[in-house]
């Protein structure tokens, strides 16, 4: 049923995109039809794959690294009140700081290479993992604290038995979020100073009038972050499932 | 069967004021008998479960002014044991890994053996290795229960725990209870005159002008429900209870 209804609007968007092609009568370097979008892909297949791999590498180094960044940040919030009044503000104003405008600045610190996208990647998904995890390590039933104060636990321990395990859903919502974030985050590095990536390929084919590459390497990059998305709702599932003590077949 | 009462559990009394943003929320002088029920009964909101809480040291969202001391003079923290409405299980973890998660949120080492004596006792034994949500309520209950027993604490506070189960679930929940926690020194607040009057050695009546004793029946806890002093305490009580509420 699922399968239908996904291969039904993928119809309907190709028939969309071929019915505006038609009606516009836009040149194919404005607006190529599906169909060249596809030759593009089948007889640049080997130059997009190897430019996939690259933003997908960078893409997971990021969202490992930004996750446990993120994941590290809100225990040590929990677990310190006064990191947590320090903190807090600082984390909330850093996101009123646009991450793209910083890419220029980290691709000149971090070089041309996957480190300065890597570190873009993290930047951008750091925020909603650390406030989706520290969100649920904050918000555990009080009986259960109150519960294991009268039996004597120790902080850390309370940290790792309860509230950790009571917070694995919102973790896995700020992952699912993440998931978006992260392909967003390395394709802007790449925009800026890369010479490898999609969206290296993106601005090369765009600035050779290659439309129908760079449409090809866009859909590329959808499919990417779709699979991630995909992999990562799993994953989230998985997580409540056990928090909740079910068991997912 | 019975276990010999432990001698070790000790009388507590807790006598003074507590305020909520400068208002008294009630002023009393409550003592629990040691090795003995005291059911607290009251009208919501009279400070109930504040007399539960701050005899537990837990956090009460107000300011006490007075005491609270053991007969033996021993510091209280560390003796208690806890069971609330909820059943406080930890969803992600199966019920034998739940009744003994005091250990190991002391970092000691879990004594499982003595984990599946007590799951057998309150019959749970099969059903050690399932999470709580494969349970019913009162599965989950008498999980609790087990935990409770698993630290061995001489005092233990009851915070309405079997006020969430069905009429016949909570006559044996009642029965259960009154037979493993023999000899203990228990706190029980409920809203129920037929839970006080079955177990109760001494019955409180709590209102805004402190904690008033009501006679509990002479016959020693647990009592039968169909027995004529235990539905008299129950009929009585019920009526005294209206007028604290009414008042």
């Amino acid at each position: 049923m699922r399968k239908r209804d996904i291969l039904a609007a993928l119809g309907v968007g190709l028939g969309l995109w071929q019915a505006l092609v038609w009606i516009t009568g836009a040149p194919h370097f404005i607006l190529p039809s599906p169909l060249r979008v596809a030759n593009a892909l089948i007889h640049s297949r080997e130059v997009i794959a190897e430019n996939a791999l690259v933003t997908l590498q960078e893409i997971i180094a990021g969202l490992i690294l930004g996750t446990l960044l993120g994941v590290a940040t809100a225990i040590q919030l929990t677990l310190s009140k006064t990191a947590e009044r320090l903190m807090l503000p600082i984390l909330v104003f850093t996101q009123a700081v646009p991450v793209f405008a910083l890419a220029p600045v980290l691709t000149l610190w971090f070089g041309y290479g996957m480190a300065s996208k890597i570190v873009m990647t993290v930047l951008i998904i750091y925020f909603p993992v650390t406030s989706a995890f520290h969100d649920g390590l904050t918000r555990v039933d009080r009986g259960l604290l109150d519960q294991a104060k009268i039996m004597g636990a120790r902080p850390l321990q309370t940290l790792l038995r309860i509230q950790v395990p009571h917070a694995l859903p919102s973790l896995g919502t700020g992952l699912r979020l993440a998931a978006v974030y992260a392909p967003i985050g390395a394709v802007i590095g790449e925009w800026v100073g890369a010479s490898k990536g999609l969206g290296y390929l993106m601005l090369l084919a765009n600035g050779r009038a290659k439309i129908d590459l760079m449409f090809a390497s866009l859909i590329v990059l959808a499919c990417l972050t779709v699979l991630l998305h995909t992999a990562i709702g799993v994953l989230s599932r998985q997580l409540v499932a056990y928090s909740e003590g079910r068991r997912l077949r | 069967m019975t276990s010999p009462p432990d001698t070790t559990a000790p009388g507590i009394r807790l006598c003074g004021r507590h305020s909520i943003a400068n208002s008294v929320l009630f002023d009393a002088d409550i003592a629990l008998g040691a090795a003995e029920w005291t059911c607290l009964l009251g009208p919501s909101g009279v400070g109930k479960s504040t007399v539960l809480r701050l005899i537990a040291g837990l956090d009460t969202g107000g300011g006490f002014d007075g005491a609270i001391t053991a007969t033996d003079g021993a510091p209280i923290e560390g003796r208690l044991g806890y069971m609330a409405q909820s059943d406080l299980l930890m969803p992600w973890l199966s019920v034998m890994d739940n009744v003994v998660i005091g250990a190991k949120l002391r970092s000691e080492a879990p004594d499982h053996a003595r984990a599946r004596t007590l799951l057998d006792r309150v019959g749970l034994r099969a059903h050690a290795h399932k999470t709580p949500a494969a349970l019913s309520g009162g599965m989950r209950q008498r999980a609790a229960l087990a935990r409770v027993l698993m630290e061995d604490r001489p005092i233990v506070l009851l915070d309405e725990p079997f006020s969430a189960l069905d009429a016949g679930t909570r006559a044996d929940m009642q029965e259960l209870a009154a037979e493993v926690l023999h000899g203990k020194t228990v706190l029980l607040v409920t809203h129920d005159p037929a839970e006080a009057a079955r177990l109760g050695h001494q019955i409180l009546v709590m209102s805004a002008q402190g904690a008033m004793p009501w006679p509990a029946p002479t016959t020693p806890p647990i009592r039968a429900i169909e027995a004529p002093d235990t539905l008299a305490c129950q009929s009585a009580l019920l009526a005294h209870l209206r007028e604290v509420q009414a008042a």
